[in-house]
């Protein structure tokens, strides 16, 4: 700022103007450039969030389409929700599919990040084409991983029953105690790219020195892998398991497409409840109450990332 | 990022020869990441043999490894059921694309370079607006939509797509940005052009790659909605491929080298823009946790 002043000073006093009304006027025309940001930002998150939360306490179902009014009614959404028997195993069902997903994207996020460490020929272009689930449509994944699990005619079962590491093929998508392994180890697939990138972004910012100080003074690879690297890869590990947590509570369409929530709500998560209630029960406001809780658990991980960023950040400029 | 890909790059083909251990295990470093690309990547070798198979081999009780006896049945019936689904995507994509850089890229270049008021209130709100679980904006989306008899229309699908986009692309803009100096944007005005001139005429062009880069990625976010497509669509006709895609293995569960078929073409994006911008994607993925 300064030096665009000093710039432009002397064609300001040419102009016979005060400095302190162009700089006013300059902060009001460049206030033209994230005007139109603002509004979007107001109409298309503030906004829908707001009126979520509302709906969450509104009688908001097909009638209100026609009537154009939902009555409020207090809590009745949430206790409505908490008394059914079945929304117990759809919390459940999150936390094992968040907890599972993430720890496995992590842990072989990681396992790969340090493989690639290592320096040998083409190691970029294999890195890049590990990015490939990642970029793939999630519709486009999850159905290639429905026709894979296919009880009969699934490549996976199929090879199992082969090498007879199995002697019937596993019910993947049509049994209740399977179905929400299949849909964890499908977003596993879907999920170890992005710790691969981030988690090796992160190692290759470590200095070099320290492992080499650490090597010299007798440290074995293990030693060198909990005390130094770990410790080190803290703020970036921090940011890549909440980042995750917020992607993998909100994942909708790997369940969508590989399960549906089935059988029996077997594989259902609060994302793909909120969904089913809202749209094909059409109970609004009861989804909306879904969306809330969802809403909750996302201020909790947002607040941890953001603090994570700010550490992490600190460190980097 | 990339200057890291590019040291990785020069550090093996730089190796000297001469350590023959070194490149012994430089080599099998190579064998094992080729493996492990393998293993990742079957499923998407595994899309495109199915979509070769017939009927009779979809259904054997023994994998087809390889399309042998390939046809392209299941793509000839892609143009006919899918054909449609397919120009709603492009459609939408395009849409997105523009919506969002029209927002995304002035705000970039106000909070940048021109240090606009609130820009770090901005950039915080953006940065949070990209953890809001869809299916709430979803929920209003849909109501507000249907007020405006704006389900199945093109418009709304546009709009609420853009929401995935925005703040990716103003993020990664705005990072870019910061490192173009200032000198640019005064000499310019020096000369006597208007902000908004020096804006398209001068900042636009120098941020040529970071513009095309966030219009990629939109482009795909946009492409690969699913949860916005299936709940502000109801007509068929009206439906982007990956409803299209969803609503036939629910219909169809045995047509799976068309459903294959489909995954292909509606993976061509996403192949092009790793072709195309393969350098940005790394950079893409990473930006969303590392900027403040």
């Amino acid at each position: 700022m300064a030096s665009v002043l000093s710039v432009k000073a002397p064609a300001a006093a040419a102009a016979g103007a005060a400095p302190g009304r162009r700089r006013r006027r300059t902060a009001w025309r460049a206030a033209g450039f994230v005007v139109p940001a603002w509004i979007y930002v107001l109409c298309f998150y503030v906004y829908p969030l707001v009126s979520n939360v509302k709906m969450g306490f509104q009688n908001y179902s097909i009638s209100s389409f026609y009537t154009g009014s939902a009555p409020f009614v207090g809590f009745a959404n949430y206790t409505a929700l908490f008394r059914d028997p079945q929304f117990v195993s759809i919390v459940t069902n999150t936390v094992l599919f968040t907890l599972g997903s993430l720890a496995f994207q992590f842990a072989l996020g990681l396992a790969l990040a340090l493989f690639f460490r290592r320096v040998f020929p083409l190691n970029g272009v294999l890195r890049s084409l590990l990015l490939v689930p990642w970029l793939l449509p999630l519709v486009v994944s999850g159905t290639v991983w429905r026709w894979m699990m296919d009880y009969d005619s699934g490549v996976i079962n199929q090879t199992l029953l082969h090498l007879h590491l199995i002697s019937q093929p596993i019910p993947w998508l049509v049994s209740t105690n399977t179905s929400l392994v299949a849909v964890i180890l499908v977003n596993i697939w879907v999920g170890i790219p992005f710790n691969l990138v981030i988690l090796y972004g992160g190692l290759q910012s470590l200095p070099e020195q320290v492992f080499e100080a650490a090597a010299i003074d007798g440290a074995n690879a293990w030693q060198r892998f909990t005390r130094i690297t770990l410790p080190m890869l803290r703020p970036v590990i921090l940011v890549v398991l909440t980042l995750g947590l917020i992607y993998t509570i909100k994942a909708f369409d790997i369940i969508m497409l590989v399960t549906q929530g089935g059988p029996a709500n077997s594989s259902q998560t609060l994302t793909t409840y909120a969904y089913n209630l809202s749209f094909n029960q059409l109970l609004f406001g009861q989804g909306a109450a879904v969306g809330n809780i969802l809403i909750l658990v996302a201020i909790v991980f947002a607040a941890i990332y953001l603090r994570a960023v700010r550490d992490s950040g600190g460190d980097r400029r | 990022m990339s200057t890291v890909i590019r040291q990785a790059a020069m550090s093996s083909t730089g190796s000297r020869p001469g350590r023959p251990s070194k490149r012994a295990r430089a080599a099998l470093g190579t064998c094992a990441g080729i493996v492990i690309v393998l293993v990742m990547l079957f499923p998407l070798y595994w899309m495109l043999d199915a979509s070769f198979m017939r009927p009779q081999d979809l259904v054997s009780l023994t994998p087809t490894w390889f399309p042998v006896h390939g046809t392209l049945a299941g793509y000839r019936s892609v143009f006919s059921s899918q054909g449609g689904h397919l120009v709603v995507s492009l459609v939408v994509s395009l849409g997105t694309v523009v919506v969002t850089l029209v927002i995304a890229a002035p705000a970039a270049y106000g909070m940048a370079k021109l240090r606009a008021p609130g820009r770090r209130a901005l950039l915080f709100a953006l940065l949070v607006a990209q953890m809001i679980p869809g299916i709430v904006l979803a929920n209003s989306f849909y109501i507000v939509a249907n007020s405006l008899g704006l389900i199945n229309s093109p418009v709304a699908l546009v709009l609420a797509d853009s929401t995935l986009a925005v703040p990716f692309a103003t993020l990664i803009l705005h990072s870019f940005l910061r490192g173009v100096p200032d000198e640019l944007g005064e000499a310019a005005a020096i000369d006597g052009a208007s902000r908004l001139r020096t804006f398209v005429s001068v900042i636009l062009p120098v941020a040529r790659n970071a513009v095309i880069t966030a219009g990629l990625f939109s482009f795909l976010f946009a492409w690969a909605d699913f949860l916005f497509a299936v709940t502000l669509t109801s007509q068929d006709n009206h439906a982007p491929v990956t409803v299209g895609i969803y609503r036939f293995i629910g219909a169809n569960v045995t047509q799976w080298s068309s459903v294959m078929a489909t995954g292909v073409i509606a993976s061509i994006p996403a192949a092009l823009l790793l072709v195309i911008a393969q350098r940005y994607v790394a950079v893409g993925i990473g930006s969303a946790a590392t900027k403040d």
